[in-house]
């Protein structure tokens, strides 16, 4: 464990990415007592520029709502959104990736031709049909973004279980009379977390963007501040009220970049072989 | 004895006063200034129409471009009062029943045909008899006969007096159709649907669809000089933003209301050259409210929906979400029609007394749906303006978002809590108010009848009594109709849009008329 933080620490991108991961933790985790009002509530005058006084930091949107009330709130969805979507590709794609690649053969054929299935259409364009179908709310875009992201993992995860079969102690297992079962759990799926490790923070954070995108089109949860829905909102005013889009979008880029770091920093961590020192 | 009737001038003085205080920004205008000839006008308007066939089609776009190709018998001010259009002179009988209007002579279709009463019978009797929505009604319960008195003279005798019939002669609701073209055919399936004749100012030259309809200046036009505007085009841009940066730009010269979003109009109206105006839409007076599911749960106890009524900030609305556009509306009725009662209680923005009425009520916390209107970003920002009003008082809401589509469908089958939603009033109660109140207008399948499932057995009869009611009479019943339905709120009415246009101040007397810029370029001309 030792170890692994210390070639953690060794990717210094990965530090400032955790960093910044965590004072966006706070920020989401402390909204609600720094911030105790709904971020919907029209609290003064409307357009106030940033540094306003009356602690409006980054000013007020078109119908006086707090930018930074809306940042802070917005941060838990966003993050619960990347969390709960992530996890609910995995769901999907682990089982599919490791069927495939343990049976092969005509199973395979099919878990796979399922999956190039979903691969052909274009995600984003899927995403928004799910949502515009299902009516906008946290469930149906957290389903939108699982239902899209879910193929690279079953594709990871597949790859990785065909080349560990073939491995020494899982032939010993299936010598001993393990069931297929306990074999998949027990002995391969542990072997490829790793690797699904460093996807899921990826994952997370294009959750968080493909979410961001969905309200700025119009199709987020009307009931649920998020940062996306900001840029759209005050996408038409950028000309007058440039902090309405800008911060939010800050937040976004911050964010993002912060996982990306994070998911290579774990990389390198998890794969000390294929890390660009060499080991 | 037959008297000359041309307006209800004194009537009507008071309400023009009122109207002017709705204009906000009106060039003034050199009234010496001698009409010139010849440029070209651009417009934009949006969505794009489905069909320019006026007599087939009524929406909003449809009305803009094919006002100026169609005429009908009358034009009307900006206070309401019936001015000479196709019909030169009109006199109405002491009973109020019999309606004769004198045709202009030596008019001609688009086609080189002469426009004759023929044409007017073909019209009203059969044509729009068959095809319009808001004709339909009013001629098959109030109108006797329509008859051909000479070859320019046509009456129309009523039923019973049905003083509104005054207000139905402008050209979107009673348009002039060819008979030569359309007599005996498939209205729907007329090939020259595609190619609209009709005897207005403007003739049809060219479509290109998603880009724009070209109209050219009418030669033969029966009014000497006119019209001053040699060519126009109706642009078709989808996206706000780019509109309003078509104009900034000179590509377009005139963006028509509706077409810019409302928080772009201040903007806009900063630069050099750029006037703007409300004025235009007296016709329609458009009143927004918030529709009320009344059928059950608490939307269905007149306390609760006062307590809404108390709750909902609508001078915010008119000031931030409006930027400014629009009057607050306190009665069924818009203060920019006649009718308008100004002696009814209001209902201030007031918190507290919504919590005291929420507490008296039934309501017990349960989550009240609203169905956001789907017409862009503003309406969108009302709506959680709306909810946040609601909720500061206790009330839990959820706004449920979907398209056009979508919002007509559930509306229309009444499967909504709360919505907002705007209609025309038409300028006579019995034309664009009663429709959304009485229960007989309780129908499946249009989001503009009295979806909300209001009934009232008091309502019902003094909106039928006032419809033919003589013209002394019919304040006193409106008055009484307004008291009960505000102190009821089968819908919370909020505010007497307005639509701004935003064009050049080249352009000259260019809204002179109660329907805006639908029938503008018979009198528009471009200072040059």
């Amino acid at each position: 464990m030792k170890a692994f933080f210390k070639r953690f620490a060794r990717n210094k991108g990965a530090v400032v990415g955790l960093i910044i991961l965590a004072i966006i933790l706070a920020a989401a985790i402390l909204a609600p007592v720094l911030y105790p009002t709904s971020p919907w509530r029209m609290v003064t005058r409307p357009f106030l520029p940033p540094m306003s006084p009356g602690g409006f930091w980054l000013g007020t949107d078109a119908l006086g709502r707090d930018v930074a009330s809306g940042i802070m709130h917005g941060a838990r969805v966003s993050l619960i959104i990347g969390l709960v979507s992530t996890l609910t590709a995995l769901a999907i794609g682990i089982p599919i990736g490791a069927l495939a690649g343990y049976f092969g053969g005509l199973i395979d054929d099919a878990l796979m031709r399922f999956t190039e299935f979903f691969q052909t259409i274009p995600a984003f364009a899927l995403a928004i049909v799910i949502v515009a179908i299902l009516q906008p709310s946290l469930y149906s875009i957290v389903l939108a973004i699982a239902i899209v992201s879910w193929p690279p993992v079953a594709r990871l995860v597949r790859g990785e279980v065909l080349s560990l079969r073939t491995r020494e102690y899982v032939q010993a297992s299936i010598v001993i009379g393990q069931s297929t079962s306990r074999i998949i759990l027990t002995q391969v799926l542990p072997n490829t977390i790793a690797p699904i490790t460093v996807m899921a923070s990826i994952m997370v954070a294009s959750a968080i963007l493909l979410e961001s995108a969905l309200s700025f089109l119009g199709l987020g949860d009307p009931n649920m501040m998020t940062w996306g829905y900001m840029i759209g909102a005050g996408r038409t005013r950028l000309i007058e009220a440039w902090w309405i889009s800008f911060f939010p979008g800050v937040a976004i880029f911050l964010t993002v970049l912060a996982l990306n770091l994070v998911g290579e920093g774990l990389n390198d961590a998890l794969n000390p072989r294929l890390s660009r020192e060499g080991g | 004895m037959i008297q000359k009737k041309t307006g209800r001038a004194l009537a009507t003085t008071a309400l023009a006063l009122l109207l002017s205080a709705g204009v906000v920004a009106m060039q003034p205008q050199d009234a010496k200034a001698e009409p010139q000839r010849g440029g070209t006008v651009q417009l934009a308007v949006t969505p794009e129409p489905p069909s320019l066939m006026l007599g087939l089609f009524q929406n909003g776009p449809t009305q803009m471009i094919a006002g100026d190709i169609y005429e009908s018998l009358l034009r009307y001010d900006t206070d309401l009062t019936p001015q000479p259009s196709l019909a030169e002179s009109w006199e109405i009988s002491d009973d109020q029943l019999v309606y004769t209007f004198k045709l202009r002579e030596g008019v001609l279709w688009h086609d080189g045909e002469p426009f004759t009463a023929d044409d007017v019978i073909f019209s009203l009797d059969v044509f729009l008899r068959e095809v319009h929505p808001r004709w339909r009604p009013t001629v098959n319960a109030q109108v006797a006969s329509i008859e051909k008195t000479g070859d320019y003279e046509v009456t129309i005798t009523l039923n019973e007096p049905f003083e509104p019939i005054m207000l139905s002669f402008e050209v979107g609701t009673t348009p002039m159709i060819p008979r030569h073209i359309y007599e005996g055919t498939d209205y729907r399936a007329n090939p020259m649907n595609a190619t609209p004749i009709g005897t207005g100012p403007m003739k049809f030259v060219e479509w290109d669809s998603g880009s724009y309809v070209h109209l050219e200046r009418n030669e033969d036009y029966y009014l000497e000089g006119r019209p001053y505007i040699d060519e126009v085009y109706y642009r078709f841009i989808p996206d706000a933003a780019s509109r309003a940066v078509a104009f900034e730009t000179g590509t377009i010269d005139v963006l028509t209301g509706g077409s810019v979003e409302i928080f772009d109009v201040p903007r806009l109206e900063q630069q050099d050259n750029v006037c703007v105006t409300t004025a235009g839409w007296e016709m329609f007076s458009p009143h927004a409210w918030v529709a009320l599911n009344v059928r059950e749960g608490a939307l269905a106890e007149k306390s609760f929906r006062q307590a809404m009524m108390h709750a909902i900030d609508r001078d915010f609305a008119r000031d931030v979400v409006w930027s400014g556009f629009g009057t607050v509306a306190n009665s069924p009725i818009s203060s920019r029609t006649l009718f308008h009662s100004t002696d009814l209680p209001e209902y201030a923005f007031d918190p507290d007394r919504a919590r005291e009425l929420i507490a008296e009520s039934s309501y017990d916390g349960e989550t009240i749906d609203f169905l956001v209107l789907p017409y862009g970003e503003t309406w969108t920002r009302w709506a959680e303006a709306t909810r946040q009003n609601l909720e500061d008082v206790g009330i839990n809401m959820n706004l449920v978002t979907t398209d056009v589509a979508g919002w007509s469908e559930r509306v229309g089958s009444f499967n909504f809590q709360m919505t907002h939603n705007f209609l025309y009033q038409y300028g006579d109660p019995a034309l664009g108010v009663s429709r959304s109140y009485v229960s007989s207008n309780i129908v499946q399948g249009n989001p503009f009848s009295n979806v909300m499932g209001y009934a009232n057995e008091e309502v019902d009869r003094l909106f039928a009594e006032a419809a033919n009611a003589a013209s002394e009479d019919r304040p006193a019943l409106y008055q009484r109709v307004q008291e009960i339905l505000v102190d009821e709120l089968p819908v919370l009415w909020m505010i007497e849009m307005d639509f701004p246009t935003v064009y050049r101040c080249d352009l000259q007397d260019f809204i002179t008329t109660a329907i805006g810029v639908n029938d503008t370029f018979r009198d528009a001309w471009l200072q040059q």
